[in-house]
């Protein structure tokens, strides 16, 4: 095989097959509208907390149900609870309840 | 003509109801078509230029209007259906003036409304002076007067907001309404020609470009005429001081929140079930589909046929539908009646 002198970076790559999605489905059995996102950002557009800050809702949801939970808890911390965002949500999800859950999700690690 | 045949009535004029009651007017049968508006042409009366090839929508009304005037007996206009009855397998159409009128088959083709975009207060539609819709703007396109802001200058930077009422649960609109990612493409184009200075930015979840040549006018908008497609929904408009708009979306693709002002914003509003067609449906006791369309007995092999004997469903009132599909599926209906009628016939010598 030739050798091209450099190597997939395996830490970037979303290892889907052995990801963890023990939060992923503690949400959605919680509050099961956590599978309606189409990723359309309007959750992002409105939050007080992304305008301030790196948080992005929709990317947390999108992370998380792919397995991706690296520095989740850090970042959730940021989200205020106001739920702006349920209300601009086209698919009528209750993005406030997904973020409560994943605060639960994230104290019930051990539980997990 | 065979005179032994039987009366179909058509509601609706638009190109569904034109060119079914040609096609059965061309196969002899005697068509009555009501319209409740003065004027034949339904919603195709009031575009500019037609997506994908921009044909001026006058051509295609023209050509509707001729095949009608060979073709069939009675166009009556000024006719405004409110229900539709069913005694002894025919059907009686009854008319706000209080008028009726009997019939062996009745073909439903009264249309779709555009969804009012009041009822996304978060857009300002109907507060901000400088948000305007399709419609609104189609209208401005055919008068040919230059296209200004409110205050009367020139706009420089334009939105396109896709998606206004439909695929939203919080607008009651869970269904896509096909037509209006494409007209925003077309709009997006005819805009920049005529200004050609102006920076267009067209806001959107998914582009829809399902059609023939569809994909084809989404490159050109991007080549040709550099026109930017950003991947987010506009979570809200608000107004500035001085009139203008300021938007709010996330860019999905970088992952971040973006604001915008813009001089001009146009909202892509959705095609819904028309209120009026809808209390049709329910006089004739027809089901409707999950988004409140007239339900055809089976979607995929009778998509004409309602539930109802002799009561058959084209066009817009059914599902949204562009100029050409509408034409095709009024077509379809009409084969479908002949088929229906030559059976009943069938059956009737047997007895
Ligand atoms: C902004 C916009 C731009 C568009 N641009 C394009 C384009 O460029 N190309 C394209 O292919 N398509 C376009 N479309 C789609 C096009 O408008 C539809 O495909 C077409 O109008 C559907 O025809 P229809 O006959 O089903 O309905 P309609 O056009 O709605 O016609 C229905 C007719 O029925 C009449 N009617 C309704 N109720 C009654 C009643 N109770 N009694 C009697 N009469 C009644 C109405 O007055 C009307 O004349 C566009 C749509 C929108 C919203
Ligand atoms: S509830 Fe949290 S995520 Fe939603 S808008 Fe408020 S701060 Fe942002
Ligand atoms: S607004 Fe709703 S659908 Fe859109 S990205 Fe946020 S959670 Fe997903
Ligand atoms: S055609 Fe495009 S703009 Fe219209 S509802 Fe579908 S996705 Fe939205």
């Amino acid at each position: 095989m030739k050798d091209w002198g450099y190597s997939i970076l395996k830490g970037r790559q979303i290892d889907i097959e052995n990801n963890d999605f023990s939060i992923s489905r503690f949400v959605a059995q919680h509050e099961p509208s956590f599978k309606w996102c189409i990723g359309c950002g309007s959750c992002t557009a409105t939050c007080s907390a992304a305008r301030l800050t790196g948080f992005n809702p929709r990317k947390i949801n999108l992370l998380i149900h792919r397995g991706e939970t690296t520095n989740l808890a850090e970042e959730i911390s940021k989200c205020m609870l106001c739920g702006k965002c349920q209300l601009v949500c086209p698919r009528g999800i209750n993005t406030r309840n997904v973020i409560q859950n994943i605060k639960r999700a994230l104290n019930n690690c051990h539980a997990l | 003509m065979n005179t032994n045949r039987q009366h179909i009535i058509v509601i609706g004029a638009g190109p569904a109801g034109l060119e079914a009651a040609a096609t059965l007017g061309a196969a002899g049968y005697p068509v009555t078509l009501l319209e409740k508006e003065n004027h034949t042409g339904g919603k195709l009366k009031s575009l500019h230029q037609l997506f994908p090839g921009f044909r001026p929508a006058y051509e295609v009304q023209n050509y509707l209007d001729g095949r009608l005037e060979i073709n069939v007996a009675q166009v009556i206009t000024n006719a405004d259906v409110i229900s539709v009855t069913t005694e002894n397998g025919k059907h009686k159409v009854i008319l706000a003036d209080g008028q009726s009128m009997n019939g062996d088959i009745v073909l439903i083709a009264s249309g779709f409304q555009v969804f009012n975009a009041e009822k996304k207060e978060e857009y300002g539609y109907g507060i901000y002076e400088n948000v305007i819709t399709s419609p609104d703007l189609e209208a401005k396109l055919k008068s040919c007067d230059p296209l200004t802001s409110a205050n009367g200058t020139t706009p420089r930077k334009i939105a396109f907001i896709h998606c206004v009422g439909s695929r939203d649960q919080k607008a009651g609109n869970v269904h896509c309404s096909r037509v209006c990612c494409i007209t925003g493409v077309k709009q997006a184009i005819e805009v920049k020609m005529q200004l050609p200075g102006a920076e267009i930015f067209n806001f959107y979840m998914d582009l829809r470009m399902f059609g023939q040549n569809f994909e084809e006018l989404y490159i050109e908008a991007q080549q040709k005429w550099g026109i930017t497609f950003i991947r987010g929904r506009v979570s809200e408009i608000g107004e500035n001081m001085d009139g203008t708009l300021q938007l709010k979306a996330e860019d999905t693709l970088s992952g971040r929140p973006m604001k915008m002002n813009f001089d001009l914003v146009v909202l892509l509003v959705g095609i819904v079930p028309a209120r009026q067609t809808l209390a049709i449906g329910k006089s004739a006791g027809l089901a409707l589909t999950s988004g409140d369309f007239l339900a055809a007995s089976d979607a995929q092999l009778s998509p004409n046929k309602t539930t109802t004997d002799g009561i058959f469903i084209t066009g817009t009132c059914r599902e949204p539908l562009s100029i050409a599909e509408t034409l095709t599926d009024a077509r379809a209906a009409s084969v479908s009646i002949i088929q229906y009628l030559n059976e009943r016939q069938k059956k009737s010598e047997c007895i």
